[in-house]
């Protein structure tokens, strides 16, 4: 019998679920957003910014496609849940009823709670209202400032500096992203983005923001209390799940709406996959929330198969991830720490010239490889995630690394002299 | 004001105001186009040799000096920085004012080019006179409109392609890619067409990489008499041209996929990767658009081939004892060897093909009928049409009207292919290879696509590249000419041009990574 299944929520997650829903069934699809018409992506909002694309070139399917599929569509915004009578309340108090809910409601921007941080001026970047205001607030800019140095902070860095505005950006540790990158590839980081011209400021935090007499952004002060003029203000200090309007309901949430294993939450038939969810259990080393794209893709895949009959479980396999930091390429397999675990040994490879670099972490015992960084090299992903499956040793993985290359045709291969530079340190092996 | 200014240079341009050296090349190249609309205008320079010399310098020092100004002093990487920002470059008032003047620039050359100073029995005149001088000392004669057609056509793929390679250079693909258009132009294209002429004075103009049937016209009676007149190097380039077709091509696509050809060695590729560069990103990406190419480039083949074998039959003889290639001996070997393409294809590539068969089917149908046409109507008339009629109506629509005015006058309209995508019988017949019999792929890298839509707002042919990289499916796709400007752009990662075993190159099932194999298995499952 075909179900009502509505989604809150038309982004990466969302959607993945609404496409594999009517790929398995026959059930009634209603995807609600108050975001955009049609699902865009996100990760290509900067692109807009810089003027690589148009928003229309964000937009993976064309707009036909959902009438086609039978997946409805309405932008509106979901005031109020009620999971007893399985009734969603339209902020134009419009009733929508549903047999099954997915919540997929993603991330916004997390402000810490600093005075000052409602100022006109100051913002985020996780919407396409966030790309709108953005264009607005950055008009005549003279002087930005970021704070937080993690992915979207970069991102937002490499905007504003295709317009030539000038950019400082305050980073808490001693070098860019280094809660997350060991010293190594945080240095080489940093010193790519400081020749790019954008100012680091290192071991300084936002202690708060002073507006002026038309309530924008005229300074901030440090913790370190030193004062910075700006126009603009950037918080990228990470992303909180999107949940505030079920703050009434029956829902049960914490950080993020509490789901176990197979995405369910407490209440029956209502689901909460992508950015918004938190695991009651964490799997693996991977963190309770997680704010992946491809994370969002693979719970929507997920929970559509719950929908459709098939009870299972989110199990993602092992860890990776990628970004892009200016002119460098970043890409990790497995787990690289920024302090290597006890019992575990780094090898670290770098050719300073060309920007490369590898990081590869493994255990010193029985020589198991546990992960990868590398910047500026493509590797396969197929490949090492093989190698991780299957607990190869570092000695392997060093002899077969060309078969992981991913580079394009006639890049410069450098296989031979990492495996040099790891035989000379990491082996008794002689040469 | 917005930050975001759109500015009215001539060349693609940045966000921000240009800076003061480019200004300067920007001047130095409009002086050596203004001497060139000078002699179009009938001004008669002395010293000709001195003033071409000083024109297509002033555009080369020009072009390459803002190319120097605007990439050198960056760090190397993707330089797509305000291209949907620029008029240009965006379809704004500076594009279409361009596409007019290129389509103009293309029509007076085709049809007019007695306004370009071409005269028949006394000198040349006005902008062709300009360029006796260097047709002189090359092969000999006085130019024509074609030779300073030639001229400006190479000298935009080398200082364009010096513009490419400084904006790719960060990646060798790109570079050694672009060094072998460039190559080519000037050879094959260029200088060895001109001496040829001077040593030969009999043989046809052949640029041999020009390949039927993107030069339909090279069996023409004409051409083949030349050919054979000419002794045994004629003979030699008679043959080659054959070879080209069905030995050399078929191999060379089996091994590196079409782009050995369109994006490597092809004349009409070479400007589009250069010159039309700035333009690529204006393709349309709609399903829609797919299907008409389909429609469109595949009537083109069902086209050339029914036109080239109705013009040889119409120059052959009948009587078997004179020469063994007689017109019927033609029409059953035509047949013969299309039956055996379309049969193996049908047999071996069904799957592979999918709904394309039936485009397949309805073209080969086309092509027999009329053969039987052909030789019922004893070889003087194609159903109404006369063969001549048939060359002639090619000649302007595809030749002329289709490759010359739309492909290249369009370029700030619809992008930097629309004659490789829609309309070129060479590119269409390379695809149908690619796609069936051939090592090349576009390999998708996992689970790394974020979906982002970099690598189809930059295809040039079109492609949604992105609707396979989401889904981790490799990018098997007939128009693909193998640019590798997706791989160029993904900032993930995602994609590589490689060629591999043919086995498992076209993987249609999801096979994203990440995912446990169990939830793989069950989202491949056939719904």
């Amino acid at each position: 019998m075909a179900k009502k299944i509505v989604i809150i929520g038309n982004g990466i997650s969302g959607i993945t679920a609404a496409r594999h829903i009517r790929k398995f069934s026959d059930n009634e699809i209603l995807v609600v957003s108050a975001e955009t018409d049609y699902f865009f992506s996100r990760t290509a909002l900067m692109y807009i910014y810089m003027g690589h694309m148009k928003f229309e070139h964000t937009k993976p399917y064309e707009d036909w496609f959902w009438e086609k599929n039978r997946i409805q569509l309405k932008n509106t915004f979901i005031q109020k849940v009620n999971t007893e009578q399985k009734i969603l309340f339209t902020d134009s108090n419009e009733k929508i009823t549903y047999d099954q809910l997915i919540l997929a409601t993603g991330s916004t921007t997390h402000k810490r709670g600093w005075q000052g941080e409602n100022l006109q001026g100051v913002q985020g970047l996780v919407s396409k209202q966030d790309l709108d205001l953005l264009e607005e607030n950055t008009k005549n800019c003279k002087q930005a400032i970021i704070v937080g140095g993690g992915l979207i902070g970069v991102e937002l860095a490499e905007m504003l500096h295709t317009r030539k505005i000038p950019v400082k950006m305050l980073i808490r540790e001693e070098a860019f992203w280094r809660n997350v990158l060991p010293q190594t590839e945080a240095q080489l980081i940093s010193n790519h983005i400081e020749q790019q011209g954008i100012e680091l400021l290192y071991n300084t935090e936002l202690e708060k923001i002073i507006g002026d007499e038309n309530n924008r952004v005229q300074k901030i002060i440090t913790k370190k209390d030193e004062e910075i003029d700006c126009d603009f203000l950037g918080i990228t200090t990470g992303v909180k799940p999107n949940i505030s309007f079920l703050s009434d309901s029956e829902i049960e949430t914490d950080k993020g709406i509490l789901v176990n294993k197979y995405l369910e939450t407490n209440c029956k038939d209502v689901f909460a996959i992508g950015d918004c969810a938190q695991q009651r259990e964490s799997i693996g080393n991977r963190k309770p929330i997680e704010a992946v794209w491809y994370t969002g893709r693979m719970m929507g895949e997920t929970i559509a198969q719950t929908i459709c009959g098939n009870k299972t479980a989110y199990n993602p396999g092992n860890w990776f991830n990628s970004a892009k930091f200016f002119d460098i390429e970043y890409q990790t397999y497995g787990w690289v720490f920024p302090e290597a675990l006890t019992g575990h040994e780094d090898f670290y490879w770098v050719n300073k010239k060309d920007e490369k670099c590898l990081h590869f972490q493994f255990e010193i015992e029985n020589r198991k490889f546990t992960g990868i960084n590398t910047f500026g090299i493509r590797l396969r992903h197929e490949v090492v995630d093989f190698w991780l499956t299957e607990n190869k040793t570092i000695d392997f993985v060093i002899d077969n690394l060309a078969k992981a290359n991913f580079d394009k045709e006639f890049s410069k291969k450098y296989e031979q002299k990492i495996r040099l530079e790891f035989k000379l340190t990491k082996t008794q092996e002689k040469i | 004001m917005s930050r975001v200014q759109r500015n009215m240079a001539i060349t693609s341009q940045p966000p921000q105001q240009l800076s003061n050296a480019q200004k300067a090349f920007v001047f130095i190249g409009i002086l050596g186009l203004a001497v060139l609309c000078l002699a179009a205008f009938n001004v008669n320079f002395p010293h000709k040799t001195l003033w071409l010399s000083i024109s297509l310098g002033a555009i080369s020092i020009g072009t390459v000096g803002f190319s120097w100004a605007m990439y050198a002093q960056k760090k190397a990487g993707i330089k797509n920085d305000g291209v949907w920002f620029k008029s240009i470059s965006s379809r704004g008032l500076i594009g279409w004012v361009t596409g007019i003047l290129l389509t103009l620039f293309y029509v007076i050359l085709y049809f007019y080019p007695y306004y370009l100073g071409l005269r028949e029995n006394t000198a040349n005149v006005g902008l062709i006179a300009l360029f006796d001088p260097l047709s002189k000392a090359l092969s000999g004669n006085s130019a024509s409109q074609w030779f300073v057609y030639g001229t400006l056509y190479t000298l935009a793929i080398l200082i364009f392609g010096i513009k490419f390679i400084w904006k790719y250079r960060h990646s060798r693909y790109e570079i050694i890619r672009t060094g072998s258009v460039m190559f080519f132009q000037t050879a094959f294209a260029f200088i060895i067409p001109e001496i040829m002429a001077r040593l030969n004075g009999d043989l046809p103009y052949y640029d041999l990489k020009n390949i039927w049937p993107l030069n339909y016209y090279n069996f023409e009676q004409y051409r083949v008499d030349a050919f054979i007149n000419s002794g045994n190097i004629g003979v030699a380039l008679l043959l080659f041209g054959i070879a080209s077709i069905f030995i050399i091509t078929p191999i060379l696509t089996y091994k590196y996929g079409k782009r050995w050809y369109c994006s490597w060695v092809c004349g009409c590729g070479g400007l589009a990767e250069t010159a039309g560069d700035p333009f690529r990103q204006l393709s349309d990406k709609s399903q829609f658009a797919w299907k008409v190419e389909r429609w469109i480039v595949h009537s083109v083949v069902v086209f050339v081939t029914l036109m080239t074998v109705a013009v040889i039959h119409s120059y052959l003889g009948s009587d078997f004892s004179k020469y063994w290639l007689t017109k019927d001996i033609f029409l059953i070997g035509v047949s013969v060897l299309l039956t055996a393409v379309f049969a193996w294809a049908m047999l071996f590539r069904r799957e592979e093909l999918q709904k394309d068969a039936q485009y397949g089917a309805v073209g080969y149908m086309v092509i027999i009928l009329a053969l039987v046409g052909l030789h019922y109507f004893s070889g003087k008339q194609l159903f109404i049409f006369q063969a001549e009629q048939l060359r002639s109506t090619y000649a302007f629509l595809i030749g002329a009207i289709f490759s010359g005015v739309i492909g290249v006058g369009f370029y700030p309209i619809f992008g930097s292919r629309v004659w490789c995508r829609f309309g070129c019988p060479m590119a269409a017949i390379l695809g149908f290879q690619q796609r069936l019999f051939s090592k090349f792929r576009i390999t998708t890298n996992g689970g790394q696509c974020i979906s982002c839509g970099n690598c189809s707002t930059y295809c040039e042919m079109g492609i949604d590249v992105r609707a396979y990289a989401q889904k981790g499916e490799n990018i098997v796709r007939s128009s693909c000419v193998g640019c590798g400007i997706c791989a160029e752009v993904c900032p993930r990662g995602v994609l590589k041009l490689e060629n591999d075993r043919p086995q498992g190159r076209i993987n249609s099932k999801d096979v994203l990574l990440g995912n446990d194999v169990d939830l793989m298995n069950h989202v491949n499952k056939d719904a």
